[in-house]
């Protein structure tokens, strides 16, 4: 795989944008691409950047107040008279609350609704736990049929949402509130199902995925300096997982960690550890959620405290190589 | 989005007397009994209560055709309370959308016919249901394209609910959608037969007064016999009517309607008769039919 060419500036200088503004133009861009577009939102539009393709098209556009189910099962209605829903609440609310009409509607149902999960993981900051959604990943992925992409930075989330909008299958979206280095590239290539390539290393592999991919990019270049060769992919596509892209680095290294804004237990840990254990097991590290909620804070006060930002992943990853049994030992036949 | 033009009158439903609806509706019947006898599983009470209902849905009001089920000039029919479906199935199949000898598939490995509708499984099936209260919301979204975004104002979309149903949220908050954007072209029913599981609606949770629920929702408010297949007829056809605003038509019927030793038993909701009960409901559907 030839390595994508991205931006490794540092934090204090490289461009940062929302997440979720880069949908917000991707939604534009998709509903000048195609008339079959529609857009629903549950009374958070601006926050979810709908407004851009409100403002383009007001007769496309659906406020269907807060009511996370109604949002998902109009849009079940809507995909059935042949058109492309894109529905945005926070992902507290949307999957969080309406996981059962997303799954019977849209998945079983088999159209292409499309969930966009505004203000996921712990960078929605003051808000606390209530609003911070961590379980997304794990309630979406384990849906037959569903698409969830977990873009990292604006420009692909732009892209990312131009491709699930012509993928016609349902789809999970997820955003993030806080500004973050926009480090790929409008040439940086993007396909649902695809990983892609940061780094080279034969230390360790470092799989990120979302907010996390540019601090795991991030904490490689701290490891380098120490001598550590991460070996880094991108999992924007969490289903359906690029698990040649996850088994070829994992023998090259035989050692994998993961780094995800969310809980562990089901979500990006969880779907590298299920490919190792049945086809390479491998040792882990997850880093992540560990099995509790967030709480209130700064959005990279909260990052810091949970271990998320570069130099707390760096030193995370060199501990646990270091207390890892001698290569010579975890080696297998 | 091409705006599309009058249809062509190929699906217009034939004109049938009330008499033919219910001589279709009592053999719907029959197939209901069949189909459950030799699933061993399933609901009785409900599928048979909304015979009538389904009656005039296949075989007057729709404009659908059965060789083409994804006709785009169809009216459109959502299923929510999916437990029901063999009802539908026994409509879909007198509709001629698939063999009625494949009925007695219902529920077992493998068969097209599943416990609760999947869309993809069966032609004539828009949509996937079970867990209840989504088909309203459906319905609303379906509705609103053709009002607002492929204008089509010549078609429509029903739905028929269960009252047990209107317990979940979700219905109530398709309610306020549906008033909102004036979907005139939205027709639902509910199936108003005083039971779900646990016992009658008012032991498990009181429905109070439907109609001025409704009512106050913004809704044009029917209230019927749903038992008589011509009395759904004329309720649709005043639905219709009436522009700019969605038509919720309270159906009161008898859980059960048509085999005496189910009717109003709530036993029945989720039990299928044994061979002695399906042989017997048969007689009695049989005699009800000579004595018209
Ligand atoms: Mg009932």
């Amino acid at each position: 795989m030839r390595l994508a060419d991205v931006d490794t500036s540092d934090f204090a200088t490289i461009r940062q944008e929302t997440i979720r503004s880069g949908f917000g133009k991707g939604l534009l861009a998709a509903g000048r691409e195609s008339d079959r577009v529609v857009a629903l939102c549950a009374d958070l539009t601006e926050s979810t950047q709908m407004h851009l393709f409100r403002d383009a098209f007001p007769d496309r556009f659906i406020q269907v107040g807060v009511a996370e189910q109604n949002l998902v099962t109009v849009a079940a209605g809507l995909a059935h008279a042949g058109f492309i829903p894109f529905t945005t609440s926070y992902a507290a609310f949307s999957p969080g609350r309406n996981w059962e009409q997303i799954k019977t509607t849209a998945a079983l149902n088999d159209q292409p609704v499309k969930i966009v999960g505004a203000h996921t993981g712990i960078n929605v900051g003051p808000d606390g736990a209530t609003h911070q959604m961590l379980e997304d990943i794990a309630l979406m992925r384990v849906l037959p049929n569903m698409v969830v992409v977990a873009p990292a930075d604006s420009i692909e989330a732009e892209k990312a949402t131009r491709k699930i909008a012509v993928n016609d299958a349902p789809s999970y979206l997820r955003l993030a509130r806080d500004k973050t280095p926009v480090f790929t590239r409008p040439d940086t290539p993007f396909e649902i199902g695809k990983a892609l390539h940061l780094q080279r290393g034969n230390d360790v592999t470092i799989v990120a995925t979302g907010t996390m991919t540019y601090e795991a990019l991030a904490a490689a270049r701290i490891l380098s300096e120490r001598g550590i060769n991460a070996d880094v992919l991108h999992l924007a596509t969490i289903k359906p997982l690029d698990e040649d892209a996850i088994l070829a680095s994992a023998a090259l290294t035989r050692r994998v960690v993961t780094v995800e804004e969310a809980q562990i237990a089901g979500g990006l840990g969880g779907a590298v550890a299920e490919v190792l254990s049945e086809h390479l097991p491998t040792i882990m590290m997850r880093i992540g959620i560990r099995d509790r909620f967030g709480e209130s804070g700064g959005p990279r006060e909260l990052l810091d405290h949970f271990g998320l930002t570069a130099p707390h992943i760096a030193r995370s990853v060199s501990a646990w190589l270091e207390a890892l049994p001698s290569s010579g030992d975890t080696q297998r036949g | 989005m091409a705006v599309s033009m009058i249809a062509e009158p190929r699906a217009l439903p034939r004109r049938r007397d009330n008499d033919e609806l219910t001589e279709i509706a009592t053999r719907i019947r029959v197939r209901i009994v069949d189909m459950l006898e030799a699933a061993g599983s399933g609901h009785s009470a409900g599928p048979l209560g909304m015979a009538d209902i389904l009656t005039a849905l296949y075989f007057s009001i729709l404009r659908h055709d059965p060789t083409d089920p994804e006709w785009d000039e169809r009216d459109v029919f959502f299923l929510s309370n999916g437990h029901t479906v063999p009802v539908l199935y026994a409509a879909l199949a007198e509709s001629g959308y698939f063999p009625v000898d494949e009925l007695s598939s219902l529920r077992r490995l493998g068969s097209r016919l599943q416990g609760h509708p999947e869309r993809k499984a069966l032609p004539g099936l828009e949509s996937t249901s079970g867990p209840l209260g989504s088909g309203l919301s459906q319905a609303a979204g379906y509705a609103y394209a053709m009002r607002y975004l492929t204008r089509q104002p010549h078609r429509f979309v029903y739905t028929v609910m269960g009252d047990g149903e209107i317990n979940e949220g979700n219905v109530w908050e398709a309610a306020m959608f549906a008033s909102k954007y004036r979907l005139g072209q939205l027709i639902a029913f509910i199936d108003r037969n005083n039971i779900q599981i646990d016992g009658t609606t008012d032991e498990v949770m009181p429905l109070g007064d439907l109609v001025a629920k409704w009512q106050s929702f913004g809704w044009h408010v029917l209230e019927i016999d749903g038992n008589d297949p011509g009395a759904v007829v004329k309720a649709a056809a005043l639905g219709r009517a009436v522009s700019g605003q969605p038509t919720m038509i309270l159906a009161n019927t008898v859980p059960g309607k048509g085999v005496d030793f189910m009717e109003y038993d709530h036993r029945w909701h989720g039990m299928p008769p044994n061979a002695d009960q399906a042989e017997a409901a048969r007689r009695i559907l049989s005699r009800s039919r000579g004595e018209r």
